[in-house]
């Protein structure tokens, strides 16, 4: 515990240093950029944030950081440590009911030619990704695996270990697909506490079969690389990477439930007009497509497909490309907004008990 | 001048000498007072203070009604204090009797030995903890050799549950419970084993009643670090554990992130601090406390 209480107190002291490191202000035409690091910020770094910097003229400086809770906890204590952010749709629509987020300003960003429902008012679409059911094609043979959800959660036809998230963002959708609800009414049933239950009773049906519960991208590619696991939930820009590295691992569109990455700006960011204009830049179909030669997260803007920016056989490996996407839900940030705390809780319990 | 003003005045110049001598000492004192106070008191009051702040800035018992209603945070701590048990006493049992051995070695060889202790504690603990991942996975050296000799068919589960958690938080806590019992063993008088056998005690019989209670605060001071230390245990259990092994400190780290405020994860931190401090309560009630003292 004393432990505890030193780390939190170094922590603390540490935070309080970088605050204010960070408040010394920086030139009006340089913007801070923050994301999450990996082969995910190298593809955005050389697709999109420098080019885009380069096109406009300014410096970009970009750092990782630990998601919208730091947006949160930098806004709250007045701290300046970054202008723009990328997140998930859902973490952006928590921290916009939070009320730390800056309305982004459409007449500035064009998102005329953004796929349906791909932007919100606090945050700018740049790339969609899809939660997938990975399984090992050792196990099973490729094309052979579990297809969709129902077969995820099959384990008298499927038999072998599972991993799932250790948090409840894109895990309860699954296990309604899989109880046979059509995915137009996933988000209706679970607009109630007793729809988050049965959601959750039937991720208990198979329970026993989890042997992981996992807690980020780089950990679920590793287990399906190890053999650890013999199919998981999780992200298909990592898998295909997996892939690529020789994993033993494939997934079927019909499993994918889509999400979007996007762009949002912390209430109170000091180059907001600028940080506005670079958001309007990287919304641009090039920057895109160039983006998605790095890793298979597929673009927002429909004109990337339109002008045919992309190489056919590349463009059928996004989740976005019409023939992928026909059979995948969409995520719901709205119900994200609403329900993300209540249902995060009920997850966790049902994971500890 | 009489011998009572002589006195008198002698009396004056001590009390002066004493009060400087206070003075000095509190003075040099002051530094650690400044430090406990600006590291520790302050921090931990914060921590109640923010503990008792709900989402919407306001002073409120939110944080502490929501851990009542829902079972996880009851089971979480019940993990939390289940792991830390099992793990001092595994630490026990392993490093009691390597302590007493390393401690009846000469001091060339028991520094060799020490050495073997220390050189894990160097090594960071992340490398440490991914490294028992490798080691213990399901295709894992561990799986494989031991299904290559034929000892097992299947390869069998010691890791992402309870048992791979113990062993790399055993591995971790080791030399923190041998270092001082390891000291303490090596200040025992060792011709009191000699009067013990030479009033007729058998060895065994020796060790119980002679050595055993001579090692005993050694063994709570070293019992007492590697339980409190088990209680904060992040990166281990959150990597070994493969999630179905959730301690107190991945909570708080999960609470922050969910409900954005220090207070709901504050709460969580006081709890586990009172807990823990009950608990050593009562372990003082039982086992007085001044035998760590008196090493």
């Amino acid at each position: 515990m004393k432990k505890t209480i030193m780390k939190s107190a170094i922590g603390g002291l540490a935070a309080a240093g970088l605050m204010l490191t960070a408040a010394v202000s920086y030139a009006d035409d340089t913007l801070r950029i923050v994301s999450w690091g990996g082969a995910y910020q190298k593809g955005q770094s050389l697709g999109i944030f420098q080019p885009a910097a380069k096109a406009m003229g300014i410096t970009v400086k970009e750092d990782t950081y630990g998601g919208i809770s730091d947006v949160k906890l930098m806004v709250k204590s007045g701290a300046d440590k970054f202008d723009i952010f990328s997140s998930g749709a859902g973490s952006c629509a928590s921290g916009a009911a939070e009320g730390v987020l800056e309305k982004l300003d459409y007449s500035v960003i064009d998102v005329s030619n953004h796929l349906p429902g791909m932007y919100s008012d606090y945050c700018a679409g740049a790339d969609i990704f899809s939660v997938v059911a990975a399984y090992n094609t050792e196990t099973f043979g490729e094309g052979n695996g579990p297809k969709t959800w129902a077969d995820f959660y099959d384990v008298e036809k499927f038999p072998g270990t599972r991993a799932m998230r250790n948090k409840v963002d894109g895990q309860l959708e699954t296990a309604l697909l899989a109880d046979g609800v059509p995915k137009e009414q996933v988000y209706e049933v679970l607009d109630s506490e007793e729809g988050i239950e049965r959601a959750l009773n039937k991720i208990r049906s198979i329970k026993p079969h989890i042997a992981v519960w996992w807690s980020s991208g780089a950990q679920h590619a590793q287990l399906m690389k190890d053999g650890e696991v013999d199919m998981t939930t999780g992200w298909n820009g990592r898998f295909d990477v997996a892939k690529e590295d020789g994993a033993k691992v494939a997934y079927d569109w019909q499993s994918g439930i889509m999400d979007w990455e996007g762009y949002g700006i912390p209430k109170g960011a000091k180059n907001k007009d600028l940080a506005m204009k670079y958001i309007a830049e990287m919304m641009k179909p090039e920057y895109m497509a160039e983006f998605a030669k790095y890793i298979t997260y597929g673009p927002t803007n429909g004109k990337v497909y339109e002008l045919g920016l992309m190489e056919d056989s590349r463009a059928r490996m996004m989740p976005s490309h019409p023939d992928n996407a026909k059979y995948q839900l969409t995520i719901s940030q709205d119900w994200y907004a609403k329900w993300r705390t209540i249902a995060a809780e009920m997850y966790t319990e049902m994971m500890t008990e | 001048m009489t011998i009572v003003e002589a006195e008198k005045l002698n009396q004056k110049g001590l009390q002066k000498v004493a009060s400087n001598e206070r003075f000095t000492f509190f003075g040099l004192t002051l530094p650690y007072l400044i430090m406990v106070t600006a590291l520790i008191v302050i921090p931990v009051g914060w921590l109640f203070y923010l503990s008792f702040i709900g989402r919407d800035g306001s002073f409120s018992f939110e944080n502490y009604e929501r851990m009542m209603k829902s079972k996880a945070y009851i089971r979480i701590f019940i993990t939390t204090f289940k792991i830390s048990i099992l793990t001092t006493i595994i630490c026990a049992a392993i490093g009691y009797p390597l302590a007493y051995f390393m401690s009846q070695l000469s001091r060339k060889w028991a520094n060799i030995c020490m050495i073997g202790v220390l050189i894990p504690f160097w090594t960071s603990l992340l490398v440490r903890t991914y490294a028992w991942l490798v080691l213990l996975q399901k295709k894992g050296l561990l799986n494989n050799m031991a299904i290559e000799m034929g000892l097992i068919t299947e390869p069998i589960k010691i890791v992402h549950n309870t048992t791979g958690t113990l062993i790399g938080m055993v591995h971790i806590m080791l030399p923190f419970l041998i270092l001082p019992l390891y000291a303490n063993m090596r200040s025992i008088d060792k011709d009191t084993l000699k009067a013990a056998s030479s009033l007729g005690a058998t060895p065994t019989r020796a060790f119980w009643t002679v050595f055993f209670p001579l090692s005993l605060p050694g063994l709570l001071a070293g019992l007492l670090i590697v339980f409190v230390l088990c209680l904060g245990f992040y990166v281990t259990p959150a990597i070994l554990g493969g999630g179905r092994v959730i301690m107190a400190a991945m909570k708080i780290s999960s609470n922050i992130e969910l409900y954005f405020s220090w207070g709901a994860a504050s709460a969580l931190g006081v709890v586990l601090l009172v807990v823990t401090g009950i608990i050593l309560f009562i372990a003082s009630k039982l086992v007085s406390m001044d035998q760590l003292g008196n090493r």
